[in-house]
């Protein structure tokens, strides 16, 4: 048990040691001082050129929006299509069938927006050309939009008074080639060397020792599983994610997704605090999160590895924890503490099937995706973050009198307004589209669909509810994780969790940068003895209570209905 | 919005041939210098392929030593878990079956001893290792019905424990297919 806790405690460590580096690297970046990549120059000048792009015009917030949000649409349609007619096109060794236009528009929407909710199975929902050529196609440049509009709205906070958020396409083209890129080829070639697959060929077909045969599904998923963690997407190559051998052999690449899935996030952080030189800012966000992470890991970590109190009430021994779900090769405190990771982090791949984990590991990880801001996604993490402090800094001026300010302009009925609603709204979408399947669930069991409400549960009782509400808790997390168990490829459930996608992904972008814009373009109010500060400790707590109140408002009463009443109902 | 799109077009044309087309093709050939050529790695007897070496198999003959339940019976063209909540009734009941499966194969074999993992289904459904103490509690079966004395096949499992990563981190284990066919060579 103990080297189990040691390569939690180590992968933790080398997480933020490599962070610290790579943060001071991004914000090099995007203040074009000189890296070691100055090489790409040429090829980036090239890429401009060819697409028509001027990479010194300016973007005004709204140019910069409209410009995201065309080429998104752009990449939607691209992606249904070719998913609708994949079983037409080539690079399909295993004959596989196109997607159903319910589960296509589900399948295109969550890569797009970062989420990867998958309602198929890798092996036989996709073929390979959709996997490279859509799906991971779509998990550099999701990733890549988050960190392009994180890096917008720190140009609107950097300078005192500015109209301008940089240019949207070239900030884009910088962290495909700068930042993904180069990350994901050094970890694909650690995947390949540790035994994930490359080539592009099919299914094999073998004789076992004991003489049965089977299929062993394959294909290039090395530089994919680099790019779903890098990017922090979280799709699997395989149906059952980072727990399948082949996408994820040995401890060492447990460790090195691990590593992978959080670096980014929590490199954006200390870039911020250099890139707008606010260091403590920065410092103190950091430290907030990851106490915030600790909170929920703990808990998590403990039950896993004390086991599963049904199964020790059945008489055997529960030496390596619970492990219903998952592997013996990870062990259950580095799942427990996967599972956390990727829930805070908006990755959404998983190395152990979280239906199976304990009711309160359940809630934890539900808690995770409810705040999705405890490091948070690429770029979209620290958008999160934002939009709690702003609300922070509003609470907290109105208890200490004073007008609230925030990076030395007034924050102002309009920026409140929109703060509120993007904080709303998560509410919103999780327990609205919640009560409407537990409607269809308890009263319409049987209605003439293709899929009956009653057969979407794969557990009675309060653990049927978990599945619900995890389905749109990860959904509006733009997570991707699953309660894995719940029948989700059918026209109710691909609709409704595509639509809350949409809804949970552009929403909270276009809401901090509408903030940051308006807060931009208003005169610049020094820092006084009477300024609300916003870097200190005591601010930190608070946008911490902040968080903690929000939530708690928000989505208690769900849990009591799902894991909480599961807990105390043995 | 209209003068953004023959710039998003062409960016989206150009980042397909960069992410689509270049990167996974070299990545592939990478690959090629890899143990298994990409392809992934496999365990042959006599010259015949028998399995991958990360992919578990299902074993139920008394003669190998067994690995662990799969809700998709170990068939490797796809994979997933049970995803049975820890409180199901029913799972309950399964899980209660397979213990006492085991303890008709194992009859020297205390209820109390048995490790969860070789009750309960693994995450993918095709994980290929034990834990050294699920092997070994299953080492009085198997040398009784290949008639060797069990230090021999206690040697034979030492031998294929593998350490936690530099000895420090993660759990130890065995891979199931891999000592099965160590087993088979015994002979």
């Amino acid at each position: 048990m103990n080297t189990e806790l040691t390569g939690v405690i180590v992968t933790f460590l080398i997480t933020v040691l490599l962070a610290i580096p790579l943060g001071k690297y991004i914000a090099k970046v995007f203040s074009g001082n000189k890296t070691m990549l100055d090489f790409l120059n040429p090829f980036e000048r090239f890429i401009y050129r060819m697409c028509g792009i001027d990479p010194q015009k300016k973007m005004d917030w709204k140019d910069f929006l409209k410009a995201m949000l065309t080429i998104n649409l752009l990449w939607f349609v691209y992606a249904f299509f070719m998913l609708l007619f994949q079983d037409k096109l080539p690079l399909n060794p295993d004959g596989n069938p196109a997607q159903t236009p319910d589960l296509a528009f589900n399948t295109a929407i969550s890569f797009l927006v970062n989420c990867n909710l998958q309602h198929y199975s890798g092996e036989t929902g996709v073929t390979y050309l959709t996997q490279t050529f859509v799906l991971m196609f779509l998990q550099f440049v999701s990733a890549a939009t988050g960190i392009a509009v994180l890096v917008g709205v720190l140009n609107g906070l950097k300078e005192k008074t500015v109209n301008n958020l940089g240019n949207f396409w070239s900030i884009f083209v910088k962290t495909i080639t700068r930042i993904l890129l180069p990350l994901c080829i050094v970890m694909a070639v650690i995947m390949a060397f540790s035994g994930s697959p490359t080539s592009y060929d099919g299914k094999d077909t073998i004789t076992t020792l004991q003489g049965d045969t089977v299929n062993v599904s394959r294909g290039p998923a090395a530089g994919f599983i680099a790019i779903k963690h890098l990017g922090t997407n979280g799709g699997g190559w395989f149906g059952a994610n980072s727990a399948h051998p082949l996408e994820n052999p040995t401890y060492l690449t447990n460790m090195v997704e691990l590593i992978a899935q959080m670096i980014i996030p929590i490199a954006m952080i200390f870039a911020m605090g250099i890139y707008i030189r606010k260091r403590k800012f920065a410092n103190v966000i950091f430290g907030i999160m990851t106490v915030g992470m600790l909170i929920l890991l703990v808990p998590t970590m403990v039950a896993e590895i004390h086991g599963n109190p049904a199964i020790a009430h059945l008489g055997v021994a529960q030496p390596t924890g619970a492990m219903e779900g998952k592997e013996v090769r990870f062990g259950p405190a580095s799942s427990g503490y996967w599972s956390i990771v990727t829930t805070i982090i908006s990755t959404g791949s998983v190395n152990s099937m979280h239906d199976s984990s304990m009711p309160l590991s359940g809630m934890m990880q539900m808690l995770g995706m409810m705040i999705n801001a405890f490091y948070g996604g690429c770029g979209v993490g620290i958008l999160n973050y934002l939009i709690y402090i702003i609300v922070a800094v509003f609470i907290s001026g109105l208890m200490v009198g004073r007008t609230p300010e925030f990076m030395g302009h007034k924050v102002e009925a309009r920026e409140i307004k929109i703060a509120a609603l993007v904080t709303l709204l998560s509410a919103f979408l999780v327990k609205g589209g919640v009560a409407l399947a537990a409607y269809f669930s308890a009263h319409h069991p049987e209605i003439a669909w293709a899929v009956k409400p009653s057969s979407w549960l794969n557990n009675p009782s309060y653990h049927g509810f978990s599945e619900m509400l995890y389905e749109f808790t990860s959904s509006n997390a733009n997570n991707g994780s699953g309660f894995e168990g719940l029948g989700d490829n059918n026209t109710f459930w691909n609709v409704s969790t595509g639509i809350v996608l949409i809804l949970a992904r552009f929403i909270p972008i276009i809401g901090p940068v509408a903030i940051v814009g308006l807060l931009a373009n208003k005169k610049y109010v020094p820092e006084s003895a009477g300024t609300l500060r916003t870097d200190s400790i005591t601010f930190g707590a608070m946008t911490f209570a902040v968080i903690f109140i929000i939530n708690a408002l928000s989505f208690f009463p769900a849990l009591v209905l799902g894991p909480i009443a599961e807990l105390f109902s043995r | 919005m209209k003068k953004h799109i023959l710039p998003a077009l062409k960016l989206t044309v150009v980042m397909i041939i960069l992410l689509a087309v270049i990167y996974p093709l070299a990545i592939a050939a990478v690959g090629k210098l890899t143990p298994g050529k990409g392809k992934g790695e496999t365990i042959s007897v006599n010259g015949k392929v028998v399995g991958y070496a990360n992919i578990g198999q299902n074993f139920t003959q008394d003669k190998y030593f067994w690995g662990r339940p799969s809700a998709i019976g170990y068939n490797a063209s796809g994979s997933g878990g049970s995803n049975k909540g820890p409180n199901n009734p029913e799972y309950l009941k399964l899980v209660q079956d397979r213990i006492d499966s085991f303890l008709v194969h194992n009859p020297s074999v205390k209820k109390e001893d048995i490790p969860a993992e070789l009750v309960t289904a693994s995450g993918s459904g095709l994980d290929p290792d034990l834990s050294p103490a699920a092997v070994r509690i299953q080492v009085k079966r198997v040398a009784a019905i290949r008639h060797l004395d069990e230090a021999t096949i206690n040697a034979l499992v030492d031998a294929y424990v593998q350490k936690p990563l530099l000895g420090l981190f993660g759990p130890a284990k065995v891979n199931v297919l891999k000592l099965n066919v160590a087993l088979d060579e015994l002979h």
